[in-house]
């Protein structure tokens, strides 16, 4: 699950991944505009001391009181509450909704069982991204959660690209919260002790604080933890409910971007594009097994061909984690060279790990020096950086699997 | 000691006893920022022109600078905030001071704002 960038002091547009994030100390973060739209949990947000900041269209929490580095702490050591309502959720309904979806993207939807969450990519002819999913069989037919600045982009393709007995729906009616960290399933135990049975990438129904949910063992934090899909008129009483639990504390969209970033995961457009495959991106596994060369249904989707050629042979480039041996936080935009000082490839996210006390980014680069442990050099400034290329994710996942 | 004047870049300076000058930035600023996680401070004996980015601020959303208000040499800088740089959220007007300045010309702050300008321009 990724969701794109909540700083507007990020000067980069969807996808040029051109620009660095520096930034004039005055520029205040820009207020909302009166046009951006409101989670039903705006109020609480407000009343709990949010810094609200314009996000994909809508006003949303940047921080609380505590600030991103106490937000990514008490995720990690602890249970965070996020609100991402502004999350698109599309329900794909129909007898043909399974074929007719997979030729869209490569997962293995004829094969996904009722209580099976998967991760998928929509893409374009080229290969490239056009948005990273999450994929559910949900109770009336499939159940997708797309990042809140492609939503509306999604919709009308699916609208457009779904053939047969297929339609896609906006759920504008239901809400999403994220409860992440090691404390996360203690304390949903305690609204419905059948959450103790369901482990990373299930999902199913449950009533949680008396309301109907569907939950599903995913996040994105690297940490054990829950969405959760809510009706939008109930989803204020479910956050309160968890918030009333002494391990729960709301954390925004800051905390949410580090620690993304710590567990090496993709953040649409900027490490994943349409102008970047998902074998270039490292999420192979969103092309399922049976849509590979030797599957069941091999290809099929759009940009099969080169997205296939590139599992086979390798991609030209690929993304790589990477350690500035510098104090400063190297960020998007920032270019990498060799020690002869050939450009080699680009940062796609940069930002200061929380939890490791150091700066981390996130590179594209050439893959003859996409090797873990390959000395690069980061122009920042008008100064070579010294960085090393390492595996992702910088902190270990620590998802529930059964 | 002087009180407080203040940049459209919500940078403060104060004109000190010695002749030199001290500047930060605002509380608004370092609230702006965000938790501020790296400092990059310039040489002591380095010298500046009006405008002149002299610090990088590094905080874990964004980068800011400090741009000198005017020409002048750097004198002292605050060494604490390499080990400390949460000293920047915590005591933006005091212990999070970033450096001392001996302008060239100490009258060429004349068109900085006093807190209740300030204010009035933070709205």
């Amino acid at each position: 699950m990724s969701d794109s960038l909540p700083f507007s002091t990020m000067p980069a547009p969807e996808g040029t991944g051109a620009a660095s994030a520096s930034d004039n100390i005055g520029d205040a973060p820009a207020r909302a505009a009166t046009a951006d739209r409101r989670t039903p949990l705006h109020a609480l947000h407000v009343a709990r001391g949010a810094k609200m900041v314009s996000f994909a269209g809508y006003d949303m929490p940047l921080q609380y009181g505590g600030g991103i580095l106490a937000e990514t702490q008490h995720t990690r050591r602890a249970a965070s509450l996020f609100d991402v309502s502004h999350m698109g959720q599309l329900d794909v309904l129909g007898a043909d909704a399974d074929l007719a979806l997979e030729r869209l993207l490569p997962a293995d939807l004829v094969g996904l069982a009722a209580r099976q969450q998967r991760y998928s990519v929509l893409t374009n002819t080229a290969g490239g991204v056009l948005d990273d999913l999450m994929v559910a069989r949900g109770p009336q037919g499939l159940a997708l959660i797309v990042n809140a600045a492609r939503k509306d982009t999604d919709f009308t393709h699916l609208q457009r690209g779904l053939v047969g007995d297929a339609q896609v729906i906006m759920r504008e009616d239901l809400a999403l919260l994220a409860l992440q960290g090691p404390q996360a399933r203690v304390v949903l135990c305690r609204l419905n002790p059948r959450i103790a049975d369901l482990f990373f990438l299930q999902q199913d129904i449950f009533t949680l604080a008396g309301l109907p949910c569907r939950v599903s063992c995913s996040g994105y934090t690297g940490e054990d933890g829950f969405e959760i899909s809510v009706r939008g008129s109930d989803v204020q009483a479910l956050a309160e409910a968890l918030l009333a639990h002494p391990e729960v504390a709301l954390a925004g969209l800051g905390a949410r971007d580090a620690l993304r970033l710590e567990a090496g995961l993709c953040l649409y457009g900027h490490d994943l594009t349409e102008h970047t495959t998902p074998v270039e991106a490292g999420v192979v596994f969103a092309i399922a097994r049976s849509r590979r060369a030797r599957g069941e249904r091999p290809g099929g989707f759009p940009g099969a061909e080169r997205i296939l050629a590139e599992i086979a042979g390798g991609p030209a480039r690929l993304r790589v984690g990477l350690l500035p041996e510098e104090r400063a936080p190297l960020r998007e935009g920032v270019r990498l060279f060799d020690e002869t000082g050939r450009p080699v490839g680009d940062i796609c996210s940069g930002s200061f790990s929380p939890s490791l006390n150091r700066p981390i980014a996130m590179a594209y680069v050439q893959r003859e020096w996409s090797i873990t442990g390959t000395q690069l050099f980061a122009e920042q400034r008008g100064r070579q950086v010294p960085a090393r290329v390492c595996s992702l994710p910088f902190v270990p996942a620590r998802v529930a699997r059964s | 000691m002087s009180e407080l004047l203040f940049t459209e870049d919500h940078e403060w300076v104060r004109q000190d006893d010695d002749g030199l000058v001290t500047i930060g930035i605002t509380d608004h600023a370092q609230d702006q920022l965000g938790d501020v996680v790296f400092v990059q401070l310039p040489d002591v004996g380095a010298r500046f022109g009006k405008g002149d980015e002299a610090v990088v601020i590094e905080s874990v959303k964004a980068a800011g600078e400090i741009h000198l208000p005017a020409a002048g040499e750097i004198v002292e800088v605050n060494a604490t905030l390499a080990d400390e740089p949460a000293l920047v959220n915590q005591d933006p007007l005091g212990d999070g001071w970033f450096l001392r300045v001996r302008l060239e010309d100490p009258a060429a702050l004349g068109s900085l704002m006093d807190e209740a300008a300030y204010r009035a321009f933070l709205g």
